[in-house]
């Protein structure tokens, strides 16, 4: 099932021309990850999708998003930002308890019942892959858990709220190899239930986790395919020469 | 050569910067000497917690417990009247107000930090005082609350803008985090934003309530200035400063009166170093 289609998508931050004609689709129950190097606009990219890139005072934006047909600016910033969760480079736990993060989301969308916001918390940590780990230290802070482990925090407050899509930025890029692992079987397994957009510099990332795989050069979407293609014979010059690490 | 000049340069930044401390040090000293003179006649108890000032009747009584007061009731109703205000405006500048919007009013408040005191004392005194008589229906408009809304006008411009800065100095993401879970804007604020900067909003409160406590003129001219102790925030009373500044050009100098003053200004010494101690805490924690 198509989740997001993108037509036409040109994103401004002023004069600086950050996505240009980007088409695509994204399915449902699929990981597509998004490489690129610095500036090739795979963030703006992903921001776009959750509506974060409009809290900058100069950004323009033409074309359109569509989350399951619907123009994403036609939802409710709120809920769309509900349904299109986002896991960020830097966990960033809050000064609470490890429940009261994972709870904290689900608090603001009104959830107020005890029971229920346990069952959350637990459902949330459990898909995170972090429930056995924490489960005894629920009520210690979150700051107290370690890097990998405030990562999969940070996954489990996003999939609390009841998302549809997970967006992540780079979510392993402060993480030791064996934290990145399980962050990214983690990965694999969300995306049973949900659509997931992985935006890394780390091209063997991409290439261990993504069913498809989307190269960005400076704005454009130069190349979109299955992963397995994009690393075995891809079809652009820049994509071969990206993947095989010559420039970025 | 180069070496030599080096050593004089460090040098004599070396005695510029010993130089304020000296001088803190001389000043320090000479307000023990002059104002620990009147324990020699009244003890402390009794000076600090005496319900009479009558410096200059015989034998004097002075007790500055009413000053006291009357500087408290003064500074708590400033605060209470600043802090929601200016904390409030230090987020719609910070988080809210589109950029235009945002350079006016960050000029509006340094141009309210310029006002002397003495204007806004007068300004106060010829609008804000008939007000309060009117509103209250009160004898006199020269009251403890007359001066409370005019030192939260000079208690604003320091709340706000370190306020705004230590909202500023959240990092981003903590925001972004907390939208991209669907909070509101507000509920970003409120929930993430305002925890965050916590101890720089703090330390801006303390700030800003030093400024109050050590402030004279405008007190002076529309508190009242009456030196007892006062039983609603609408009675007139007399503050620290306001009883220095009133007073000390008619004291005899060495005398009971003359060394009691003094006194008085090492209560506000103490006063005002304690809340800058604390806000100098709160500004450490953040970093």
């Amino acid at each position: 099932m198509v989740k997001f289609e993108i037509h036409d998508l040109n994103i401004w931050f002023g004069s600086l021309h950050a996505i240009k004609h980007v088409n695509m689709e994204i399915l449902s129950n699929e990981i597509l990850s998004v490489i690129g190097p610095a500036n090739s606009g795979k963030t703006t990219f992903l921001r776009t999708l959750n509506r974060l890139n409009e809290l900058a005072t100069n950004y323009k934006i033409t074309g359109a998003a569509e989350l399951e047909r619907e123009d994403i600016r036609g939802i409710e910033i709120e809920e769309l930002r509900r349904k299109v969760g986002m896991v960020f480079a830097l966990p960033l736990p809050l000064p609470l308890s490890v429940f009261d993060n994972v709870a904290y989301g689900v608090r603001m969308h009104g959830e107020r019942g005890k029971k229920k916001l346990e069952e959350k918390v637990e459902e949330a940590l459990r898909q995170a892959y972090l429930w056995e780990e924490v489960k005894d230290r629920l009520s210690e802070s979150a700051f107290k858990l370690s890097g990998g482990q405030q990562q999969r925090l940070c996954i489990a407050r996003t999939l609390a709220v009841g998302p549809e899509v997970i967006l992540f930025d780079e979510p392993c890029s402060g993480l030791d190899p064996i934290s990145t692992a399980k962050v990214e079987d983690a990965m694999v397994k969300l995306k049973e239930k949900f659509t997931v957009v992985l935006v890394t510099n780390n091209v063997k990332q991409a290439a261990r986790v993504a069913d498809k795989t989307a190269f960005f050069l400076s704005g454009e979407l130069v190349e979109l395919d299955n992963t397995d293609r994009i690393f075995t014979a891809p079809k652009d010059k820049r994509t071969d020469g990206y993947i095989r690490g010559k420039f970025g | 050569m180069r070496k030599f000049k080096e050593f004089i340069i460090e040098k004599l930044i070396l005695i510029c910067g010993l130089a304020s401390i000296f001088f803190v040090i001389l000043i320090f000293l000479f307000l023990l000497k002059e104002g620990l003179a009147v324990f020699k006649s009244v003890n402390l108890l009794k000076f600090l917690f005496g319900k009479n000032w009558y410096p200059i009747s015989e034998p004097a009584q002075l007790g500055i417990l009413p000053l006291i007061l009357g500087s408290l009731l003064v500074t708590i109703g400033a605060a209470v009247i600043s802090v929601p205000i200016g904390v409030a405006c230090a987020m719609y500048i910070a988080e809210v107000a589109p950029i235009k919007i945002k350079e006016v009013l960050k000029a509006g408040i340094e141009l309210l930090a310029a006002i002397p005191s003495v204007v806004l004392g007068f300004i106060g005194m010829v609008t804000l005082v008939p007000w309060v008589k009117a509103v209250f229906k009160v004898p006199t408009g020269l009251t403890a609350l007359s001066g409370s809304i005019m030192l939260a006008f000079m208690a604003m411009p320091t709340i706000v803008s370190i306020s705004e800065d230590a909202l500023y100095s959240v990092p981003k993401s903590y925001k972004e985090g907390a939208l991209a879970l669907g909070a509101t804007r507000w509920q970003a604020i409120w929930h993430v934003m305002l925890p965050a900067a916590s101890s720089g909003i703090l330390a801006a409160v303390m700030l800003g309530i030093g400024r109050v406590i050590g402030e004279t003129m405008a007190v002076m001219m529309i508190t009242g200035n009456s030196a007892v102790i006062p039983h609603s925030i609408l009675e007139p009373v007399r503050t620290l400063t306001a009883t220095i500044a009133a007073e000390m050009g008619e004291a005899v100098v060495g005398s009971e009166h003359y060394f009691a003053l003094f006194a008085v200004g090492i209560v506000l010494f103490v006063i005002s170093f304690a809340i800058n101690v604390t806000a100098d805490l709160f500004l450490h924690k953040k970093k």
